[in-house]
């Protein structure tokens, strides 16, 4: 699957895309960012680091599957 | 109106006329403008980077709110895109309600919620490199 990157993440991983493997077809979104995390140990010293799920605000229980758009969602900064 | 665009093209009468309202006795009007660093180091340039969609949908809930909380009749938030020098505009909120304090208070709430909700990312450039706001602790 593709999980797009914004903001500092793209920094921390590289690219505006990343090209994932989901470790179960199905899986949660909170365990997905578990493992982006231990992928990419940078994104843990964030101040947060949370997952959109199909353009929602994932709250860790959402269902993930190749066929949603996942976004990384570093900290917001609007305004 | 609900929008992100370049500063440039942000018309800041033209969003006020998109609130007017014969219900309504008051506008509130919120603009976040780029501002230097009073101390230390000059910031030379803000870039704001979103993810559109999802950005478009959150201020649309967000417009919404306002109408139920604050019985607002109109709501308009137009956030900058790119670069965004100092004095020019980063964001601008229109709210208009029957009577003056809901409008206040309408505006308050929508500037907050935005900086909590919606996936807008601000780069800050000074002199001498840069960094994502509030990226960490």
């Amino acid at each position: 699957m593709k999980i797009l990157l914004f903001g500092i993440a793209k920094d921390i991983i590289g690219g505006n895309i990343l090209d994932w493997e989901l470790s179960q077809s199905e899986q949660t979104s909170s365990q997905l960012l578990e493992e982006l995390k231990v992928k990419y140990p940078e994104l843990s010293k964030l101040r947060s680091i949370a997952l959109a799920v199909n353009g929602e605000h994932a709250d860790g229980t959402e269902k993930v599957t190749s066929n949603d758009e996942v976004a990384l969602i570093p900290p917001m900064s609007g305004g | 109106m609900i929008e992100l665009k370049e500063t440039k093209e942000i018309n800041v009468a033209e969003i006020i006329d998109s609130v007017k309202s014969d219900y309504c006795g008051a506008i509130d009007v919120f603009i976040g403008t780029v501002r230097d660093n009073p101390t230390g180091n000059k910031v030379t340039k803000l870039f704001f980077e979103s993810y559109t969609p999802m950005a478009i949908s959150e201020l649309e809930k967000i417009a919404n709110s306002v109408k139920e909380k604050y019985q607002a009749d109109k709501v308009s938030i137009v956030h900058a895109i790119g670069d965004c020098l100092v004095g020019e505009i980063a964001v601008v909120i229109a709210v208009s309600t029957p009577h003056r304090k809901a409008s206040f208070d309408g505006c308050q709430y929508a500037i907050n919620t935005l900086k909590e909700t919606v996936p807008i990312w601000k780069k800050e450039y000074f002199e001498d490199g840069s960094h994502w706001v509030f990226s960490h602790p």
